[in-house]
């Protein structure tokens, strides 16, 4: 067991445990905080792999931005247990039933995928480096690269026409 | 030593380097303290912390002593885990980013060369800047716990201040990176010991930089987080005792950690000016290293020092003004100065031919 496959299974616990307290906890500012732990573990998995670009616009983007918003919200709207609405059984057990459809579905998709791929290459491949990822983008991908920051800016533009006063 | 097949000299050397960095930014953030009472009191025409050892040099030790022995007090309706977490996750999101600065250059102890840096990744300045984008957690958590609406008021404010500024930095470090064609901090120094200081190829972008770094540390002109007239006295109004001192203290660790980047970046870091740095390593020898670090050391002092004196100088902004000069006068600013970066660089690569 070498150090990799060590960090490997720390990040892993902490991965799915601390998704489980997104889904599971009761107050939501708690369940951002989970979130985020979850994107930290996930950006540790991107390191393993050596994407070093991916783990870190992982934490700036995920972490960093949206989640400041997240909780932003939630903090003005002050959500606690006691005053959110229950909702009603009915409810909960369909979404109950839903979710084990999802499960199964899943589950029947993934059946076969395990062997034909191989394991992920740990610290090997070298195109998540940031000089390897930037020469691909503007060499191989531009015009993509291109549409989707176009995207981006439609999407800027729509923001700043909502948010001006008549 | 199948099953943990380390190298742990470099374990051993890593938790040595660590521990040595974050010891010496805390005495450093305890004497910035000091400083800032003789700064204020010398532009105040006062002679300041005079009592405590000679020149008042064990207040800081006095001011911790005192703040160690208050009472803590948790409020009852306050969440009392994320109350607690407040000032820890602010501690550590000041301490994560020494992580990637380059101290100095490099020792020789028993044949083995050892970086004067924890972790040379090439992706430094990017790790500077997601550490900092967490920085607003820390606020945000410890207001909101404290169940109190100037905390929570207070803590909105540094946030939105935090998260609005983050942009003009981000955007003014875009035409740097261009230049320097590296995100590692190691190849930004080494770059400028052979060539010039960044500063006389950016000198827009680091005053815009600077301007940022002021509103991310919370300082004054930007102070709006702890205007005490405005919101009683802060996102910190709940805490007491050492959980305030650590919010205080944070605060200096982030003064230190950015004056070390400003320096990283646009003062040529660890180099020494008008020396060679490698011939030096051919007389001295290890000295040449630590020669280096008290270089650094004393650019960093400096930019202290100017932090300082802004303080005891510049009236605090309005909370409209600080997002109209964020917004509408930095962020164009940036973006001017990183167009006209891009094309003169390439102009250059083209060797001045359109």
């Amino acid at each position: 067991m070498n150090i990799s496959q060590i960090l490997f299974w720390i990040l892993t616990v902490l991965a799915l445990g601390s998704a489980l307290g997104v889904v599971l906890s009761k107050n939501p500012v708690y369940s951002v905080l989970c979130l985020i732990v979850t994107f930290f573990a996930i950006s540790g998995h991107y390191i393993l792999l050596n994407a070093q670009f991916l783990a870190i616009v992982n934490i700036i983007v995920y972490a960093g931005a949206i989640m400041v918003l997240f909780l932003f919200v939630i903090m003005l709207m002050n959500l606690n247990a006691e005053v959110e609405p229950q909702k009603s059984k009915i409810l909960k057990f369909a979404g109950f039933i839903a979710g084990l459809c999802l499960f199964l579905v899943i589950v029947a998709a993934l059946k076969n995928a395990e062997a034909k791929t191989q394991a992920a290459q740990l610290a090997s491949g070298d195109i998540g480096l940031i000089k390897n990822l930037g020469t691909a983008l503007f060499n191989d991908y531009v015009l993509p690269f291109e549409i989707s920051s176009v995207l981006f800016l439609s999407a800027m533009v729509g923001a700043v026409v909502i948010g001006k006063k008549e | 030593m199948v099953l943990l097949s380390f190298d742990w000299f470099l374990i051993i050397e890593k938790a040595i380097l660590i521990s040595i960095v974050i010891v010496a930014s805390l005495v450093i953030a305890m004497y910035e303290t000091w400083g800032e009472r003789k700064v204020a009191a010398f532009i105040q025409d006062r002679i300041g912390p005079d009592r405590a050892g000679f020149g008042g040099i064990l207040q800081p030790l006095a001011d911790g002593m005192k703040l160690f022995m208050k009472e803590e007090i948790i409020p009852n309706s306050s969440n009392k885990f994320l109350f607690v977490m407040g000032p820890g996750l602010a501690m550590l999101t000041a301490m994560m980013t020494s992580a990637v600065i380059p101290w100095g250059g490099h020792l020789e102890i028993m044949g083995r060369t050892v970086p004067l840096q924890i972790a040379d990744i090439n992706i430094g300045i990017l790790y500077v800047f997601g550490v900092v984008s967490l920085g607003v957690y820390g606020v945000m958590i410890g207001g909101w716990a404290s169940n109190n609406k100037f905390s929570l008021m207070a803590a909105l404010r540094g946030a939105s201040q935090m998260i609005s500024y983050e942009l003009a930095m981000g955007l003014s470090l875009i035409a740097l990176l261009m230049l320097t064609g590296t995100l590692s901090l190691r190849t930004i120094v080494e770059q400028q010991s052979t060539g010039h200081w960044n500063i006389w190829y950016q000198p827009l972008g680091f005053i815009i930089f600077f301007v940022c770094a002021l509103a991310e540390c919370n300082r004054t002109p930007f102070d709006l987080p702890e205007a005490e007239s405005e919101l009683n006295f802060g996102y910190h109004q709940e805490y007491s005792s050492m959980k305030l001192g650590f919010y205080l203290f944070a605060e200096y660790v982030n003064m230190f950690i950015s004056c070390v980047i400003m320096a990283t970046l646009f003062f040529g870091g660890y180099d020494i000016p008008f020396v060679n740095d490698a011939h030096l390593y051919e007389i001295w020898g290890n000295w040449a290293a630590l020669a280096q670090v008290v270089m650094l050391m004393a650019k960093v002092i400096f930019g202290i020092f100017v932090f300082m004196w802004i303080r005891w100088t510049v009236p605090r902004f309005r909370y409209d003004q600080l997002m109209n000069l964020g917004w509408k006068g930095l962020i164009p600013l940036a973006l001017a100065n990183m167009v006209i970066t891009a094309v003169v660089a390439l102009l250059k690569y083209n060797n001045w031919h359109f």
